[in-house]
């Protein structure tokens, strides 16, 4: 099939960017999203231009490297897949394709589609973790845990921090990221313990990121690639509330 | 150690402290919108079940109840406003934009939140002007008044509505602002539940319905007092 892409190329950070207009000329319905785009960066090659930068690294929708908005979704409008699991066969000849980068103030630009989403990593550091005497690994069923927080724990746990989410909302907030990230500890037994402390310290770090507020629009829920739950975003506000509840009374 | 700001300080300061104190001074509100209605339509009652009314909440605790009603309602007004415009600042500097942007979920309602409000602002400060402060062309209506049982005399609050909702221009700006309010509830009620964390996915659905249900309750009531009045002459000889 052939196709027009109209992709977002940008030299750096501080460059302003643009829309370029490529042809993807030949390519097998069979390809995935991203071979296509390896297949046009070798045509780039081949005219001694500058290929253009996208990140991935699994390909196979679990690493969360992957980003790009395709025609204006993040991940394309297939449900609950990462872009390198979106396939050609999706797209029909003749098609015009947008690719622009997961855009955010807290994201910035890299070059062309590639974007630095560190600021998770500083949320994950301000207290997606537990604390534990590391030794020998404790036995694996010596602390019993109920089947249904153990499955609300592991649907928060699939999040893979593709940041699709902040790109899906309107106001680029973080919240469904880091009510996934927060609510998977929060509820198992080794996490409970430092509940508090973890919203607190991970609402604070989202807030100076640079993220936006939620308004329930939901946006983020339509395109996370593991279809985690808002509830998770329900379930960090209270948390949050009790939370400073407890602090001004106890400081 | 240097003194971390108290814990009231940084709620407000942070984007899920400040979105409760949006969601609980809209629930506010959310009750007095109910409570001035269903007071409003003893209208349709008559002239003295209205007034009778009126004079009950100016005299409820010998006069402070109402005090203690607008205190509470400013205030809740005012921390609502301040704490939306903030957040909306603040989302619209985190988001860059696209060239191309597709939406899939969000509401037109729940997109214009900061329109619809600003439009609810500007008629709360024309309605306080027009029928509680009574100023500039509103003035005359305190000429009307009503004698009580006990021989004092008080307002006319039934004739003033009557009078108010006589003029065309008044009536359209109430129809705007009404709907506008109701495009606000039908999103900010059911956002109530999930800000207050409240919410699941299971229950979001019937949230979703009640806010419409409430919305819907609000604007038929409220404009079907300056609807009754203007085109169908309520109360007019
Ligand atoms: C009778 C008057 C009003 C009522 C009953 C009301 C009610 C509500 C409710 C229930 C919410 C949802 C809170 C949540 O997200 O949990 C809300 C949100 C909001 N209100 Fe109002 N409101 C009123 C007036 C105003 C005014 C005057 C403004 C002017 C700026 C305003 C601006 C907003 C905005 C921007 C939001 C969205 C906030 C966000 O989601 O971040 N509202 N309102
Ligand atoms: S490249 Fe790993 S999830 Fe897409």
């Amino acid at each position: 099939m052939n196709l027009t892409l109209k992709v977002w190329r940008q030299k750096n950070a501080n460059d302003p960017g643009q829309l370029e207009t490529y042809q993807a000329k030949e390519i097998p319905s069979e390809a995935s999203f991203l071979e296509m785009l390896d297949i046009v960066n070798n045509q780039i090659l081949e005219q001694g231009q500058d290929p253009i930068h996208f990140d991935h690294d699994c390909r196979e929708g679990i690493c969360g490297m992957c980003s790009l908005n395709i025609n204006g979704i993040p991940h394309s409008k297939e449900q609950g897949i990462t872009t390198c699991q979106v396939h050609m066969r999706k797209f029909s000849d003749g098609d015009t394709i947008w690719i622009e980068p997961f855009r955010a103030k807290a994201f910035p630009i890299v070059k062309d589609l590639v974007v630095d989403r560190s600021s998770f990593d500083r949320i994950i550091q301000a207290g997606g973790y537990i604390d534990v005497r590391t030794g020998s690994a404790p036995d694996a069923n010596s602390v019993p845990i109920s089947k249904e927080v153990a499955d609300a724990a592991f649907d928060a746990a699939t999040c893979i921090g593709c940041g699709a989410c902040v790109a899906a909302c309107k106001n680029a907030s973080a919240m469904l990221f880091v009510s996934a990230k927060a609510s998977h500890l929060n509820q198992l037994p080794q996490g409970a313990p430092e509940k508090e402390a973890r919203v607190i310290g991970m609402v604070e770090q989202m807030d100076e990121e640079g993220f936006g507020n939620c308004t329930n629009h939901f946006e983020c829920e339509a395109v996370c690639p593991k279809s985690i739950s808002a509830d998770n975003i329900a379930k960090l506000n209270r948390d949050y509330l009790l939370a400073k509840a407890k602090q001004s009374v106890s400081s | 150690m240097p003194q971390s700001p108290p814990a009231l300080v940084t709620f407000w300061n942070s984007s899920i402290g400040k979105k409760i104190v949006v969601a609980l001074t809209g629930l506010v509100l959310v009750f007095f919108l109910i409570a001035h209605l269903s007071g409003n339509l003893l209208i349709f009652v008559g002239q003295k079940a209205f007034n009778d009314y009126a004079y009950f909440l100016h005299h409820l605790l010998h006069g402070a109840g109402v005090w203690i009603a607008r205190v509470v309602l400013l205030t809740s007004l005012v921390l609502h406003v301040v704490a939306t415009v903030q957040l909306t600042i603040k989302n619209r500097a985190s988001r860059t934009a696209y060239q191309k942007e597709a939406t899939q979920r969000a509401s037109k309602s729940s997109r214009i939140m900061i329109w619809s409000g600003f439009t609810v602002l500007a008629f709360i400060i024309y309605h306080l002007l027009h029928f509680t402060a009574r100023l500039g062309p509103y003035s005359s209506f305190n000429d009307l008044t009503v004698t009580r049982p006990d021989g004092s005399t008080s307002l006319d609050a039934y004739q003033m509505v009557i009078n108010g909702f006589s003029s065309l221009p008044a009536v359209i700006f109430y129809v705007i602002a009404i709907s506008l309010l109701c495009s606000h509830l039908s999103h900010g009620v059911a956002s109530i539940f999930q800000t207050l964390g409240l919410s699941t996915s299971k229950t979001r659905p019937l949230y979703k319905k009640l806010a419409l249900i409430y919305s819907a309750v609000i604007w038929v009531g409220f404009l079907s007092i300056p609807i009754a009045i203007y085109f169908f002459r309520l109360g007019q000889a």
